[in-house]
């Protein structure tokens, strides 16, 4: 089931003063099971893009296939698509609206018109996907902590059984231990139900940390589309359009500019720290 | 006598049923004495729900206490008649740029709180002036809010609290929602505001990083103050950080790693700089 983008454009208010060229020739092929991280600062196009990939925003041109499908030759079940591409936007906790968890996470089977008892399966398994347990099933939504009503949101769009799931910053304003609670199981969906993963990011260190290739946008265009290693190694060219690799990465160029022969190529503090081990051990 | 102090501070949250009934108690802070001296730069680390953001609504008096007291330049906020001044004094930032901007216009927004007091046009349009530049957005003074980025709506929020002319300003959060450009102007916007003008910063944020400049670090779990120190001073314990659902920077945990392993490298390392040249000694 892979999403393909051909030669996309997309232009906001083309008609007024207001018009933005959002994205710009946008070519691109993700397939199924690919774990995809997506960069970029404010405004380089990453929400516009990802829009695209369930057809809620419409190409000014181009044209966006799902499944080799074009999704907008006007006979494409559109709907059908938003079940299959799952997408979890910024914040999703502020779109819960039901009295309990379970009432909340049925909502989406229960208009794919599914009867209770499967959409009340359907919540049950998705709410263990996402780690909340059962104690918090039957409360309202609104009792929950931060990092749970997060989660109870994407087991929202989980309860669907989608092939993709896309996820708008998923983690912003959870405290670290919250914020790699979700991120696990976002990697054990990918990794135990096959799903395609689209991790939108301001996080470096997650995307090197979880997803096999990385997207960087910037105005408008793909600036890099590679492996998060190979796309560290050019930190300068980040910087230059305002991102940055993760830290490590600036300690082994620091210490390979002081004769350390150690590798750039280092993402995690576990890398480096075998690096720089090997290296002490071998002249000590 | 510190600009913020407080003694055996407790903060409830109580719900009530229908019918008047008290429904639930949730001890938001529990026991919580400090005392933060003016011109400090105080960072607030803490997990989810440790009461971080109750502790800082009780420094305007958005909230009271419900046992103990918290005094802002010796004014008690339990009593009301303080309030004003109280708020004059010290002003909150939150997280969300997009929920405390109200002015169509970046400058009328500044302006939005010397004209809610009364202050004459002339001196307004000062502070409106003196504001944004502290801010680095005088460019944007005509800009409507609506087209900036998150990190610039931020910095016009900053301003906005900087026009009253606090003492301190208490931030919540305020690069959570922020790309990594953002986040870096407004920590530099606060460490200005707190090197050249001298206000007292209390800044809660879940980004480790932005702690290394601070004075002081308060570390909090379950509503209290479970950990006071440098930087250094805190990050050495990466541990017990990390028992309290916190993390260390990257370089501070290699740094930690490493010695644990046997180099012998010092405790507390906070920058790249100070790794590399640790480990220049040693080979």
């Amino acid at each position: 089931m892979s999403i393909k983008l051909e030669n996309i454009n997309y232009i906001y208010s083309p008609d007024n003063a207001f018009r933005k060229h959002a994205l710009k020739d946008i070519n691109l092929v993700i397939e199924q099971g690919e774990f995809v991280g997506i960069i970029g600062h404010t405004g380089s196009g990453k929400s516009t893009l990802i829009q695209h990939f369930n057809g809620l925003l419409k190409p000014t041109s181009g044209y966006m296939y799902y499944d080799n499908s074009n999704i907008f030759d006007g006979h494409y079940h559109l709907k059908r698509l938003r079940e299959k591409v799952g997408l979890v936007f910024q914040y999703p906790e502020h779109q819960l609206f039901e009295t309990t968890v379970q009432k909340d996470v049925c909502f989406g089977p229960k208009n794919q018109g599914l009867d209770e008892q499967e959409c009340m399966e359907r919540a049950g398994e998705a709410l263990k996907l996402v780690g909340l347990k059962e104690k918090y099933w039957k409360k309202s939504p609104f009792e929950l902590s931060g990092g749970q009503k997060r989660r109870a949101a994407i087991a929202g769009v989980l309860a669907m059984q989608p092939e993709v799931l896309i996820l708008d910053e998923p983690t912003a304003g959870l405290d670290p231990r919250g914020k790699n609670d979700i991120l696990n199981q976002i990697q054990k969906l990918h990794q135990e139900l096959r799903i395609t993963i689209i991790l939108v990011s301001h996080s470096m260190e997650d995307v090197a940390k979880y997803a096999g290739r990385l997207i960087v946008m910037n105005q408008g265009r793909i600036f890099f589309d590679d492996t998060p290693r190979n796309i560290f190694r050019r930190h300068e060219e980040l910087e230059a359009i305002g991102l940055a690799a993760p830290q490590v990465t600036y300690i082994m160029a620091e210490l390979r500019k002081k004769g350390f022969d150690v590798s750039a190529d280092a993402m995690s503090v576990e890398e480096a720290k075998k690096e720089i081990l090997a290296f002490l051990g071998k002249d000590a | 006598m510190g600009i913020i102090r407080s003694k055996d501070l407790e903060f409830e949250y109580i719900s009530h049923s229908e019918d008047e009934e008290i429904e639930s108690v949730i001890r938001a802070i529990a026991g919580i004495s400090i005392d933060i001296e003016k011109g400090d730069f105080i960072v607030i680390l803490g997990h989810n729900g440790s009461g971080k953001s109750t502790l800082a609504k009780q420094m305007n008096a958005i909230l009271q206490p419900t046992r103990g007291s918290l005094w802002v330049n010796g004014m008690n906020t339990k009593d009301d008649g303080n309030l004003l001044n109280i708020r004059r004094l010290t002003g909150m930032v939150f997280q969300n740029p997009d929920n405390q901007i109200i002015g169509s216009i970046v400058e009328e927004d500044v302006g939005f709180g010397p004209e809610n007091i009364g202050m004459a046009t002339d001196e307004i349009w000062k502070r409106v002036e003196e504001s944004l530049s502290a801010v680095d957005m005088l460019n944007y003074r005509s800009h409507s809010p609506n087209k900036l980025s998150g990190g610039q709506k931020q910095r016009v929020a900053i301003a906005g609290v900087m026009a009253m002319k606090p003492e301190c300003i208490v931030l919540d959060e305020p690069t959570a929602m922020l790309d990594p450009i953002g986040r870096k102007d407004v920590i530099k916007t606060i460490t200005e505001l707190n090197k050249t003008a001298g206000v007292t910063i209390i800044l809660i944020t879940h980004y480790m990083e932005e702690a290394l400049q601070a004075d002081r670090v308060f570390v909090m779990d379950d509503g209290k103050i479970v950990m006071e120190g440098t930087p250094k001073e805190i990050f050495t314990q990466s541990r017990k950080l990390r028992a309290l659902g916190l993390e260390v920077p990257q370089v501070t945990e290699l740094a930690f790693e490493l010695k644990q392993a046997g180099v012998a490298i010092s405790d507390g390392i906070l920058t790249i700089d100070e790794l590399v040249e640790e480990l220049c000694q040693l080979n």
